[in-house]
């Protein structure tokens, strides 16, 4: 038998089904007497709603708020101190707060009538002043979203340790940093099917979610209707990033409209309800300083960061996961003495934030990797130099950095310098003083973070919000014939756990993974999980499916001693077999005995048989603690602001790599998603808080041409605390390409004078004001 | 992003279409390869009561060689083009402007006379067939006219099309094998609309040296004698290198009133000529 086990480069088993095009997604589903539903949705950013008329020949296809007086509004609490509270009605009541926001539901046949009716729908609307830009809503208080509060802020935050040390270094940088707001663009978008299961008096929601488990509490409380009345299905999902880790308004309404109307119900969301009712992610601003000394020594990092939270608190995440944890992230991979970050969480007219793949990571690491850079060039030292002089070292470790974040394992210094060797930096330098013949400009720029993953109940209970991690838990049952099922909470859609997890059921058991089916996205047969989010899939339930296993291995042993007549003591499993020095006996003929013929079982054999739940938690579930070094080496056309990704190197330490190709592919992932929010992907928003893209023609993405072909290097420092020492790996390559890239552009500027990128994506437009902005300066 | 209702005719023969195309009490549109058309419909940006599909009109899919010109029905495809499936007249000049048209699965479907109707100021066809000097062979209930390609692109998807009028075929002249031809497309990433686009075909034995700059905020800007432009005095003299002053004000006449979108539109120029100059 081939080696299949943590380790092992095999091919993912969902890919047959998913390449053949064979996949079952929330659009597949045929249902009898499915009505599709279309949304009515505000056109203004913030309006208090005089009317809502529907014509006569609607009546009764059409469900505003005041149908849906028995729901409760979606509440997202955190127990952080000074949180305000908002409550998000699933169809708008009295206000509208952002653009896309559902006013009505409009049910018919098929979705284009039901479109027709939605515009058949007039809004009497009276527009308020709308709050589109964060740093104006954080100081305002005339334009309110939520009036009772008094401002716009959800939560402020303040970290601060011995910042007065830093503030008379001799070099002191200062720098406005942004990221603009994104929309995830899941290949799939979002999308629900709810019926009711008369035989089962159950509700039951097909949804494309990456949590089936919360989605059910959250529609048990918002519904009013006990867990084990509602069944919660997500079938294939096209991909999640976060914007299938939240309970949608949209489910609730759709569950109480099939209970209402007492056929299935749908509802698919199109691109255009993607781009502008749901452009949610990573809008941040810093306005951050480096303090360090000549060399290049860092002393200190103050910022106040401000991220726009949208309208309302999104459940489970709330609305501050991403500033709050700005302030505890920022840091980085670095060991520097004095820090102070204020954060605020605004609440602005535009969609509620959700994390996107890299969480606060990605705007984090942007901010302080342009600073570093610029402290770099006033240092007059290479920038890797000044990153190596910084980094925490190997022999630190594990060290409890200064918002006390513990790094489990690893060299930050090692990953980086292979980084920069892969790149060849004499030589890129050399070639840089020579020129281009086409005339464009070479610039190198480099990135490292390290990502927290897979963070559990210490973390999470702190931040108060409804949905805390615990154990994590997984189903094993080996089938009469010998095969084994494995039944998990969380969710996969891309990252490949029907494989990976199998493998790890593999390595313990020795179960060929072709007999070894992983069932996971249904409520009524997984056990419960928060899902996946966090990279923690492959820690938290390849831990339990490990545990599991495990049990299982010492009952099959149990069993085989009694069928060989030898001691446990000197068995073990190993390729499918419990083996000991006399002979061995199939994990397939103990299954045999223990379903079908019981009658030759030891007298004293565990009840509990073949078929075992287990519970996991990492020794320490403070976050195991991946990490990547990025270099990109670009051409920058001064001419026309193009940019091209002339070579791109990732180094990446994911602790043990359960597969190293299905990594290898989450960092093909991430890196596109990096290259998008680096060069392309923007939502816009004029001054009323209209969204200005609305199709893929104004927001765009990045293709196959786009993303360059990276060069990845792997290293293997094991976590201490995990199950095999895996690490958390999922986001981590969404977090570095921005500044990497960005980085690299304003190397490549430097003959132009002071031309310095500091807002992501960097578009040719605004590489051409910045190079037009230094040649002002210049001729000045 | 459901299209609302609408009626749909596949008429058989060009009098067919244009008699659906006359009827006054409906709003009609054609559809040809549907690549801009239904976006439109999807967004319900249009909302015709009635489609008439030109795809089943043998006319349009018909094409024509003779030694000074070809013409090459509406319905042409912009893969037609690229592959050369339509004999090429001008040297790898148009199938190279058809490759560059979005991404082969659009280019399949997409038409000629469908680009030049809906008459997107980026279009690849609009810049470069007005810098080749073709023209639009039009249909109408009255029979058949034609116009230049740079007169029948009025405005911002806007044509010279009355009434029940629609683009039969295009006519591309034949240009020399001695001509020079370049094009030069600045966009953002492999198989969108252009940013700035220009095209520049120095021909001195017909006589003609012409350049267009396009994917501007209405028509193309046309230099029907570009000399000037590249410091010379005649069309058959040797170009020199771009006046990028003259090329600046002449967008600023046409109202590109933002400098750096006259600088790219000037670079594109620029390296549509040198594009030419090496080939
Ligand atoms: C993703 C994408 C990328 C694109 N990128 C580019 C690009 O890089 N460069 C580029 O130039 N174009 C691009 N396009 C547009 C594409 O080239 C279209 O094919 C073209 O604009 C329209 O041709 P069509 O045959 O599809 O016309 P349709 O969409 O069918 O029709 C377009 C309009 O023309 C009218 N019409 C069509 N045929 C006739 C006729 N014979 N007589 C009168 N009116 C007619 C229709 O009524 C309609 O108003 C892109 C399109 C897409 C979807």
């Amino acid at each position: 038998m081939t080696k299949q086990g943590v380790g092992s480069r095999v091919l993912r088993k969902e890919d047959d089904r998913l390449l053949r095009g064979r996949g079952q997604f929330i659009a597949d589903l045929r249902m009898a007497g499915l009505q599709d539903v279309a949304f009515v949705r505000s056109p203004l950013a913030h309006a208090r709603i005089r009317g809502i008329s529907v014509p006569p020949e609607y009546q009764g296809a059409v469900f505003t708020a005041a149908d849906l007086t028995d729901i409760k509004p979606i509440r997202a609490v955190s127990g952080l101190p000074g949180f305000k509270v908002s409550e998000q009605p699933s169809l708008a009541c009295g206000k509208v707060r952002h653009v896309g926001e559902m006013v009505a539901m409009c049910v018919a046949a098929t979705r284009a009538e039901a479109e027709d009716i939605a515009a058949s729908v007039q809004l009497d609307l009276e527009e308020l002043p709308a709050v589109h830009d964060m740093l104006a809503g954080r100081k305002s208080d005339t334009a309110l979203l939520h009036e009772a509060w008094g401002d716009n802020i959800f939560l402020e935050t303040n970290v601060e340790v011995n910042i007065a040390a830093a503030l008379d270094a001799p070099i002191k940088v200062t720098r406005e940093i942004s990221t603009a707001r994104q929309c995830q663009v899941p290949m799939e978008g979002r999308g629900v099917v709810a019926h009711w299961d008369n035989r089962l008096d159950q509700l039951v929601v097909h949804s494309s979610t990456q949590m089936p488990h919360i989605v059910r509490s959250g529609l048990s409380e918002c519904l009013g209707i006990e867990h084990g009345r509602i069944r919660v299905i997500s079938p294939d999902v096209g991909g999640g990033f976060g914007h299938k880790g939240i309970l949608l308004p949209e489910e609730v309404v759709l569950c109480w409209l099939t209970m209402r109307l007492g056929h299935p119900v749908r509802w698919l969301e199109d691109r255009r309800e993607h781009l502008t009712a749901s452009a949610n992610c990573r809008e941040h601003h810093y306005r951050i300083t480096g303090y360090a000394s000549r060399d290049g020594k860092l002393l200190g990092i103050d910022c106040e960061a401000t991220v726009d939270s949208g309208a309302y608190s999104s459940y489970p995440f709330s609305a501050c996961l991403e500033a709050a944890q700005v302030a505890s992230i920022l840091p980085g991979p670095y060991d520097f003495p004095s820090y102070r970050c204020r954060t605020w969480s605004v609440a602005t007219n535009k969609c509620p934030i959700l994390p996107y793949r890299g969480v606060a990571r990605t705007g984090v690491c942007f901010a302080l990797e342009l600073v570093l850079d610029a402290i770099a060039r006033e240092a007059g030292i290479e920038p890797h130099e000044l990153r190596l002089k910084n980094l925490v070292r190997p022999e630190q470790m594990p060290f409890d950095n200064i918002t006390k974040k513990h790094f489990d394992s690893g060299d930050y210094p090692q990953a980086l310098s292979r980084a920069i060797a892969a790149i060849d930096l004499p030589a890129l330098r050399e070639r840089q003083r020579r020129g281009e013949a086409d005339g464009r400009l070479v610039g190198l720029g480099m990135a490292i973070y390290c990502e927290q993953a897979a963070h559990g109940t210490s973390v999470y209970a702190g931040w108060g919000i409804p949905m805390v991690p615990g154990f994590e838990q997984a189903t094993a049952r080996v089938t009469p014939d010998g095969g084994l099922e494995l039944r998990v909470g969380v969710h996969s859609h891309g990252q490949g756990h029907e494989t990976t997890l199998a493998q790890v059921a593999n390595e313990i058991l020795g179960i060929d993974i072709s007999r070894i089916k992983v069932l996971h996205g249904d409520t009524a047969f997984t056990p419960y999980s928060t899902g996946t989010w966090g990279s923690r899939c492959t820690v938290m339930a390849g831990g339990a499916v490990s545990r599991a296993c495990e049990e299982i291995a010492r009952r099959a042993i149990a069993i085989g001693a009694f069928m060989l007549k030898a001691d446990a003591g000197t068995l073990s499993v190993r390729d499918g077999c419990v083996c000991g020095p006399a002979g061995s006996v199939t994990l397939q003929e103990i299954a045999y005995v223990w379903y079908r013929r019981p009658q030759d079982l030891p007298a004293d054999v565990n009840p509990g048989g073949l078929e075992i739940t287990a519970g996991y938690k990492p020794q320490r579930d403070s976050g195991t603690f991946s990490y990547g070094a990025h270099a990109a080496v670009v051409a920058v056309d001064a001419e026309t602001g193009a940019v091209e990704i002339l070579d791109y190197v990732i180094v990446e330490d994911g602790g043990k790599l359960v597969n190293p190709m299905v990594v290898d592919g989450q960092l093909y992932g991430g890196l596109a998603q990096g290259v998008g929010t680096a060069l392309y992907e923007e939502m816009p928003f004029d001054g009323s808080g209209q969204p200005l893209a609305s199709t893929f023609a104004d927001y765009l993405l990045p293709g196959p041409t786009e993303v360059p072909e990276p060069r990845m290097f792997h290293m293997e420092t094991l976590s201490p605390y995990t199950q095999f020492g895996v690490k958390g790996i999922g986001e981590g390559a969404a977090i570095a390409p921005p500044a990497a890239i960005t980085n690299a552009i304003n190397d490549a500027l430097r003959p132009l004078g002071a031309a310095e990128l500091l807002h992501s994506p960097v578009t040719p437009r605004r590489v051409l004001q910045a190079i037009a902005v230094a040649r002002m300066g210049k001729a000045a | 992003m459901k299209p609302a209702r609408f009626e749909y005719e596949r008429p058989s023969d060009i009098a067919g279409a244009i008699a659906l195309l006359q009827r006054e009490d409906i709003a009609v549109k054609i559809i040809a390869g549907g690549q801009s058309l239904g976006p439109m419909l999807n967004l319900r940006l249009a909302q015709p009561d009635l489609l008439v599909d030109i795809t089943g009109l043998a006319e349009l899919k018909h094409v024509e060689e003779s030694s000074d010109c070809i013409i090459v029905g509406a319905c042409i495809t912009h893969a037609d083009m690229e592959d050369a499936r339509v004999p090429d007249v001008t040297h790898g000049a148009l199938p190279a402007v058809a490759r560059s048209i979005a991404y082969r699965a659009v280019r399949n479907r997409g038409t000629i006379g469908g680009s030049l109707a809906h008459a997107d100021p980026s279009a690849d066809w609009v810049a470069s067939l007005a810098a080749i000097g073709a023209d639009v062979l039009i249909r109408g209930p009255a029979g058949q006219r034609s116009l230049a390609v740079a007169d029948f692109v009025t405005g911002v998807f806007e044509v010279a099309l009355e009434q029940g009028e629609m683009v039969e075929a295009v006519r591309i002249p034949r240009i020399s094998r001695s001509a020079r031809w370049g094009y030069y497309k600045i966009c953002r990433k492999t198989g969108e609309l252009a940013q700035a686009v220009a095209a520049v075909l120095h021909d001195p034995e017909q006589a003609v040296f012409r350049a267009v700059i396009g994917a501007t905020e209405s028509t193309p800007v046309v230099f029907t004698d570009a000399s000037s432009l590249f410091g010379g005095n005649s069309v058959t003299e040797r170009p020199h290198a771009l006046d990028a002053g003259l090329a600046d004000q002449a967008l600023a006449a046409a109202g590109m009133t933002d400098k750096l979108d006259r600088q790219i539109h000037v670079v594109a120029l620029r390296r549509a000529m040198d594009k030419a100059m090496r080939a």
